[in-house]
């Protein structure tokens, strides 16, 4: 079984993340990159899927140099191959752009099944996956929390506030997961040193007969116009207990949908 | 406004002289004694109760232990990456390396360098996952310095051989399942693998000690303990052999010990930041900040002599006495570092509420096993002079 798990780079989260003032596009030099925590989920489940047959994983990517980072991220966690779309064109590039592109890779590629985190976590849209899917032709089975396959079958688990859905479709398919589906393995040293010798090819735009004009800044539907930071946390809100104050507290948590 | 601090590391641009292998690996144990070593070591260290078997157990799932070595389950890592390995353990506590020095360094490295295929096979993996945990016996009451005298000996019996005598400062020694044992015998000193269940075996633990207490140190006593033929190592002869070992698990301390001082000087930057002094923060004050310069030079230089001796032994250009310039140097300026760091933090660093009375306890410990500094700078005087001054 053939799995292809699409990753993402992304600017760390916890360093201070800002915008290009030449382009309003996400500022990736002052900051270090990563594999989107969310897309470890992906990896996770693609190498429990693989361990439990006999399947073999390959990570995707599309971005500048520096994104070959997150392959190997994935390649140290247990992942068999990478292939990095970077192609200066693709700066800028949406969610369009980006489905494009992946979907031009995929085709490529032989899969039975492709995974996806279930967004990014600095763009953060959660649209690639269903775009990539129409793009193949193939079903979309978006935010599970459980997957199961049987023979050409693949079974997902989907949580919302008010139900559980038990979604089958046949493969091959795109599936996009939660954090909720398994707990992502840290890289063993085995696994740290194997990574070096495994397989990563590099393909452009021209490998993949996709026109430049068809991504990038220039082609993408939406753009950022303006941008301020958040203002700084307030002090927040003090309950004083009058014989209401657990009233209050579960009013203010559901307001905010923590419960 | 002050500006963002800078890590002393960063002030000598370190990571840019790792591989994103070094650094993965290093960023895991790091990891590792964040969550499984650091919130719990001050009160291991304060009972002298490490529970060994467990971290032994966390260890090997992490990979640490005999991470360097090839094959039986190893991940063999360059020497870079173990020495970072050292270090972040270190950084959490001496004791902690110290276990991990003694299985992969000593008691594996004895095994996989000297032993026979069956040896390495029944015990190798094992160890590498921590599941039997393994000692190493060379120094005795009487003789450290100067192992050529131990009373420790192998006597043939038959095809059987019998050992007497006891070692001493021996880590790991009440909790191991197997003990490397160096004795005399008719043809010079000999190695042995141990089981420590062998009628005749025991280990005492040494209590009131008031250093490395999250560690095990015990004697071992041997009491006409009788072994199969095969329980030689077969391809150590002579005392070449554990001094090879030795000098294996000095390199480790060259870059733990810098773990060590890194951590004081970082819990003490943060410390004189938070901690007011008439009305500014203490790290405002010249005294101050010309203690933090002072540390993170020493400190620097002894983390880029480490990364340049771990180079050189990746390369396998390191000789025995470039090991005694980074151990005897590294060691000193840590311990240094530590009772500086100690003076930043005022009453408060007695305690355990802090690291720094802990490592610089630990430290002592470390500037005298593994070689003592005594023995470093004679080492080092005889490269310079060539003569020899240990007589």
């Amino acid at each position: 079984m053939n799995i292809v798990v699409c990753v993402k780079h992304v600017p760390d989260a916890t360093a201070n993340r800002t915008f290009r003032a030449s382009d309003n596009t996400v500022d990736r030099a002052g900051v270090d990159g990563l594999l989107s925590e969310l897309d470890e989920y992906a990896v996770e489940e693609a190498l429990k899927i693989a361990e439990a047959g006999d399947g073999e994983v390959t990570v995707l990517t599309m971005g500048p140099e520096p994104a070959t980072d997150a392959i190997r991220k994935s390649l140290q966690m247990g992942a068999h191959k990478g292939v990095h779309v970077s192609d200066d064109a693709i700066h800028g590039s949406d969610a369009i752009a980006t489905s494009l592109v992946l979907a031009a890779a995929l085709k490529r590629l032989e899969y039975d099944l492709v995974l996806c985190g279930m967004a990014s976590t600095d763009g953060v849209m959660g649209l690639v996956p269903a775009m990539l899917a129409e793009r193949l032709g193939i079903p979309a089975l978006t935010y599970a929390v459980e997957v199961s396959i049987d023979g050409d079958r693949v079974t997902v688990r989907r949580d919302s506030d008010t139900a559980v859905e038990t979604v089958v479709a046949p493969l091959p398919a795109v599936v996009s997961v939660t954090d909720q589906i398994n707990e992502p393995r840290y890289p063993s040293f085995k696994g740290i040193m194997a990574a070096k010798k495994k397989p990563v090819e590099t393909w452009t735009l021209a490998d993949l007969d996709v026109d430049a004009s068809q991504v990038g800044l220039d082609a993408a539907g939406t753009a950022v116009t303006s941008y301020q930071a958040r203002p700084p946390r307030s002090s927040g809100t003090v309950i004083s207990d009058e014989g209401d104050g657990g009233v209050q507290l579960v009013d203010f948590l559901a307001a905010q949908k923590f419960v | 406004m002050p500006s963002q601090p800078t890590a002393p590391l960063d002030l000598f641009a370190i990571d840019g002289l790792l591989d994103a292998e070094e650094r993965a690996i290093r960023d895991r144990v790091r990891l590792f004694c964040d969550e499984s070593v650091r919130p719990y070591v001050a009160e291991w260290y304060e009972s002298a109760q490490p529970p060994v078997q467990e971290l032994a157990v966390a260890l090997g799932q992490l990979g640490v232990l005999g991470m360097h070595l090839k094959g039986y389950g190893c991940a063999g890592t360059n020497a870079v990456t173990y020495g970072l390995a050292c270090m972040e353990l270190e950084a959490a506590d001496s004791g902690i390396r110290s276990l991990v020095s003694v299985q992969g360094s000593l008691a594996m490295y004895a095994i996989w360098r000297f032993g026979s295929q069956t040896q390495k096979e029944q015990w190798l993996p094992a160890m590498a996952r921590g599941e039997a945990i393994g000692c190493f016996g060379l120094t005795e009451p009487d003789f450290g310095s100067d192992p050529a005298g131990m009373r420790t000996g192998a006597k043939r019996d038959g095809d059987d051989w019998v050992l007497n005598g006891t070692k001493m400062w021996i880590t790991n020694g009440s909790v191991a399942q197997v003990a490397v044992v160096w004795a005399q015998t008719e043809d010079g000193v000999r190695g042995f693998v141990v089981p420590t269940g062998t009628p005749g075996f025991s280990a005492p633990e040494i209590g009131r000690k008031l250093s490395l207490r999250a560690s095990v140190t015990s004697e071992l006593v041997m009491d006409d303990v009788r072994l199969p033929g095969d329980a030689m190592l077969p391809e150590a002869n002579g005392l070449s052999g554990p001094l090879l070992c030795l000098t294996e698990a000095r390199f480790g301390i060259v870059f733990g010990s810098i773990g060590a001082a890194r951590d004081c000087l970082e819990a003490t930057i943060a410390y004189a930041a938070e901690r007011n002094v008439f009305d500014k923060p203490l790290s405002g004050y010249q005294l101050t900040q010309r203690k933090l310069a002072d540390m993170s030079l020493e400190l620097g230089k002894g983390m880029l002599l480490a990364l340049h001796l771990g180079r050189l032994k990746d390369a396998g250009k390191l000789r025995p006495e470039q090991i005694s310039v980074g151990k005897l140097n590294n060691v000193r300026e840590a311990l240094s570092i530590a009772r500086e760091c100690r003076t930043i933090l005022g009453a408060g660093g007695v305690t355990l509420d802090y690291p720094v009375m802990r490592h610089a306890n630990n430290l002592e410990s470390v500037l005298t096993y593994e070689g003592t500094s005594e023995v470093h700078t004679l080492v080092i005087g005889q490269a310079l002079t060539g003569l020899s001054a240990f007589r």
